[in-house]
């Protein structure tokens, strides 16, 4: 046993600044006056700044910290920039919707600081336990972000995902038990030797196997995905917000650096296995968004189909040659997913009203008539999550299909294309009733939020024409 | 700067500067948008004008080539990449041309939300040139795509009673027909390392069986925007209920994007597969001229009618396109020309009328040659220019069409063009039917209730252009033919006949 050097707290250097700066948040939110909390959500907002700071600067760097137990390299600096700028997007989105609801409270920004603590931990994990850690990190704070807002189906929400994800947790510490049976390790890199030495036991592929309904659940892939739009639907709308982005993310990155770190050699099982699973999140989700007519449960289909097309880059993970590409599509259309989907959640938040109104999608009808930049945003984004062009939904789209086809999965491209084309039924529909119905809506004109709207479009556009740079590093990403 | 001052360039996103512009209007000052759609559209037909005039139609080859490295990480080699040749010059002209008729044709129809009309129809000019141009399939692809949207809402907000249903039928449609190229684009930039299409043509050598696949999965993309027999249902609700200026579009330019994509992809890039497929297209193309026509002859809507003309005129088209000698391919472009040419005038006049009476019901019009001279005059000679009647321009479309089809090695049985050969009395029959229950006989009920007004003098500006175009291909085509011929041939050398 050594003690811990620099170099160790270096690695998880953001995460530590943003942890520790939570912990002062705490105490620091009592003397705030209770009329005064939104100084919270920028007290925490510069948190989240200075971490991003940080994080930006590990760029290059790789190292290990913990004894081996959290990693440092492209892969966890690229997701935690990433996070971090969610985390900075999900406060944007709150601080007017909180005061107009009525429900800004200091425990708010702190509990999304603590969640985004155990996202970004999930990306460096290079250990199981560490894993574990991080998903109840960043799950327990969700559970209760969930709930925050009191009203009954805020809380039925909050119960929900809080029972179905401490069921999710229960399968991923029994999958973690098994592994150890099976190799005598938690650590990513002893399993992976300890199942390339030749036989492994089933044990090992069981173990597997519950991980991944874990992770499966936490990114809400179809058959883990009913808690989804009930919970996204009850929560209050930024809590959505974060929650569809960040715990994606977390849930992505995991399942990415265990898999290929550790379980190359199961491929030949577990390839068949998240074939299957991408294919039906991507035909579920986008069939049965097809009948919703909540822009808060349609967009939680949305959610569990696009979940399907980034499982997509996963599949051929065991393939030495394909797998580093195909990881840099996941990880390229995630930052695109991420992008429209906070712009998406922004819109909807403008239009939504005290006591669960303006959720519908006919009170978006006229829209473009009163407000014609929210509407362009909207469209943007729309065009973004089917995978059309000028956005970075299509990129991001050409970048995983490609990776498809280089594995050799033909079949899941075809599937993905043309329930491409289902997708944009509902998604035009959100389109139809801005531009082609009349209506009266009215709109919150909120800074922070115009300003997460109109940055995440531009974005969507414009890295789009430029991606170079995007690609470079999700392309250098990868471990 | 350098990027900028290319011509092809400047063609394509000229329009871009009078979106720009447009966006910073009041959408109270109509008019002051509806000039400045206008200038750019003029500006850019002008921009085209000075490209023609650099274009050298001697030479076969990609002329005034735009190529500069855009994505060239994580193993893609995608190329911005503009150029233009014989097989795509007249069709940029058509474009730019067409694009600034239709939004003279808007200036009276078109009075709710002018500015996003005219925003959105620029837009759709810089995709439509941009397909025509694009010689790197990712960009080609975006372009492609592009179209849709722009489309989709002038279908969408200023089309007829059931336009949102039509409008996102054309969208997904076309976007389902679409989406298998896209993959079929990816496997050929992960074979050729490149999407460059000259640089995928000279690579070449791509097994038979993958072949036959890529080109099926392009030819799905192009047939359903031609649209060929059995995948043309979305057209009719589309023209029907688009906007005039969108129907004009529509017909004139967006199913040419189809009938050019053959051309531009699948012949030079699955030459074996094309050979193969010839007779079965042909097939498809002459069910298609034999269906459109009957259909049309049934249709009691005016604008339905020529909509279904449309994938009669498109069928023949086809047929010439996969004769794949040069009588027939060089005949079906300057075909795609006549019928941007035709269709479009016809849909303007059926618009024009349409504005006074907001009906399309053939019976209820009648005698309306007495009425409306000029109108009946410039209705007649579009009739006839689309039925093909010597001396106008169809005639010598259809002519070469089937003198091409009737001798052509790779369809191989002369029977496909002595059928189509009836689709062209056929088109007589129904055009000629239409026409005489409109402008014949005696008044009909719609005439009695409305005081009809004769064309104004901006209307009559609208159709000139194109009347001239009429007589010009139609009495000395051989101009047009010296620019097609070149590039045709240089087509046609690299198949396996």
């Amino acid at each position: 046993m050594t003690l811990p050097t620099l170099t160790d707290f270096y690695v998880l250097l953001p995460y530590i600044i943003l942890t520790v700066w939570a912990s002062v948040l705490l105490l620091v939110d009592v003397f705030i006056p209770k009329n005064r909390k939104s100084l919270t959500a920028i007290l925490s907002a510069l948190g989240i700044a200075v971490a991003l700071g940080y994080a930006i600067a590990q760029i290059g760097v790789t190292s290990k910290g913990f004894n081996n137990m959290v990693a440092l390299d492209g892969f966890s600096v690229f997701a935690n920039i990433l996070l971090l700028a969610s985390g900075l997007f999900g406060i944007a989105l709150a601080y007017g919707y909180n005061n107009r609801m009525n429900m800004q409270r200091g425990e708010y920004y702190i509990l999304l600081l603590f969640s985004l603590t155990g996202m970004m931990l999930m990306a460096q994990a290079a250990d199981l336990i560490i894993v574990f850690l991080a998903l109840e990190l960043l799950s327990i704070p969700l559970y209760v972000l969930s709930a925050i807002s009191r009203r009954l189906d805020a809380e039925e929400s909050g119960v929900k995902y809080f029972l179905l994800g401490a069921f999710a947790s229960g399968f991923v510490v029994y999958g973690i038990a098994l592994i150890f049976g099976a190799t005598g390790s938690t650590a990513l890199n002893d399993i992976f030797f300890a199942a390339s030495s030749g036989t492994f036991s089933l044990l090992l592929t069981v173990g597997a196997g519950l991980l991944l309904v874990g992770f499966s659940f936490k990114v809400a892939a179809v058959p883990f995905h009913m808690w989804t739009p009930d919970v996204y639907q009850g929560a209050p709308t930024p809590v959505t917000a974060f929650m569809s982005s960040g715990a994606k993310i977390a849930g992505f990155v995991a399942l990415f650096r265990v898999f290929a770190v550790a379980f190359p050699a199961l491929s030949d099982d577990l390839t068949n296995v998240l074939w299957a699973l991408s294919a039906l999140t991507m035909i579920i989700g986008n069939f049965v968004a097809l009948s919703q007519t909540n822009i808060k449960r349609l967009l939680a289909y949305s959610a569990i189909a696009q979940a399907g097309y980034i499982l997509m880059a996963f599949v051929p993970y065991g393939n030495k040659e394909v797998a580093p590409v195909a990881i840099a599509s996941g990880l390229f259309y995630l930052v695109a997913y991420t992008i429209s989907n906070f712009g998406t959640w922004g819109v909807v938040i403008a239009l939504e009203k005290a006591e669960n109104k303006g959720l519908e999608l006919d009170d978006y009808a006229g829209l473009a008539k009163k407000y014609p930049a929210l509407a362009i945003a909207m469209t943007v984004f729309m065009l973004s999550l089917i995978g059309f062009p000028p956005t970075l939904g299509m990129v991001g789209k050409f970048y995983l299909f490609r990776a498809a086809i280089d594995g050799g999965f033909v079949g899941l491209a075809i599937i993905g294309v043309l329930t491409s084309v289902v997708s944009a039924y509902y998604y035009l529909r959100v389109v139809v009733n801005m531009y082609m119905k009349e209506g009266d809506p009215t709109v919150e004109n909120e800074t922070w939020l115009n300003f997460t709207t109109a940055i995440t479009a531009i974005a969507t556009v414009a890295v789009s024409i430029v991606p170079n740079i995007l690609f470079l590093l999700a392309s250098t990403a990868v471990f | 700067m350098e990027f900028i001052s290319q011509p092809l360039t400047l063609l394509t996103f000229f329009p871009l500067l009078g979106v720009l512009v447009i966006l910073f209007l009041n959408a109270e000052q109509k008019n002051a948008i509806r000039w400045v759609a206008l200038g750019t559209s003029l500006i850019t037909f002008f921009i085209s004008l000075w490209v023609f005039s650099m274009f050298d139609s001697s030479n076969p080859n990609l002329q005034l080539e735009a190529k500069y490295n855009w994505i060239n990480v994580a193993r893609f080699n995608i190329h911005y990449y503009l150029a233009i040749d014989g097989l795509s010059v007249l069709l940029v002209l058509m474009t730019t041309a067409l694009t600034s008729i239709s939004i003279l044709c808007t200036w009276s129809a078109i009075e709710d939300r002018v500015k996003d009309f005219m925003a959105f129809f620029l837009l759709l000019e810089v995709g439509m040139s941009g397909v025509f141009l694009a010689q790197d399939l990712f960009l080609f692809y975006i372009f492609w795509e592009f179209t849709l949207v722009p489309m989709y809402f002038i279908i969408g907000i200023w089309g007829g009673p059931r336009r949102v249903y039509a409008a996102i039928k054309f969208f997904l449609y076309t976007m389902a027909g679409s989406i298998l190229m896209l993959l079929a684009i990816l496997w050929l930039g992960i074979y050729g390392n490149t999407f460059s299409v000259p640089d995928l043509v000279a690579k070449g050598n791509i097994p038979a069986n993958i072949q036959l696949w890529l080109f099926l999965a392009f030819t799905i993309a192009f047939a359903i925007k031609v649209p060929m027999w059995p995948v043309h249902s979305w057209l009719p609700d589309a023209h029907v209920e688009a906007p005039t200026a969108g129907s004009v579009i529509l017909a004139g330019v967006l199913l040419k994007m189809g009938t050019y994509g053959f051309l531009r992809f699948n012949i030079p890039l699955f030459p074996d597969a094309t050979v193969q497929a010839a007779p079965w297209i042909a097939l498809l193309a002459t069910i298609g001229i034999i269906y459109g026509a009957w259909v049309s002859y049934a249709q009691a809507d005016v604008k339905k009618l020529v909509a279904y003309s449309s994938v009669s005129h498109l069928g023949f088209v086809m047929l010439g396109l996969f004769a794949l000698n040069p009588e027939g391919v060089a005949g079906s472009i300057l075909q795609m020309i006549n019928h941007g040419i035709s269709t479009g005038a016809l849909f303007l006049l059926i618009g024009m009328i349409y504005e006074q009476t907001h009906t399309r019901e053939i019976k209820v019009y009648g005698g309306l040659w007495k009425i409306t001279p000029v109108f009946g005059v410039f209705m007649l000679i579009s009739a006839l220019s689309s039925m093909g009647l010597p001396g106008l321009n169809g005639f010598v479309g259809e002519f070469t069409i089937l003198l091409g089809a009737f001798g052509s090695n790779a369809i191989g049985n002369p029977w496909y063009a002595g059928i189509s050969a009836l689709g062209v009395i056929m088109a007589a029959v129904y055009i000629l039917y239409m026409f005489q229950r409109m402008f014949m006989g005696p008044a009909g009920e719609i005439t009695h209730h409305h005081q009809l007004k004769d064309l104004n003098w901006r209307e009559i500006i609208t159709m000139i252009p194109l009347i001239v175009f009429m007589f010009w291909i139609g009495l000395y085509p051989k101009p047009f033919f010296d620019i097609l011929a070149p590039a045709v041939e240089k087509l046609l050398s690299a198949l396996p006949l």
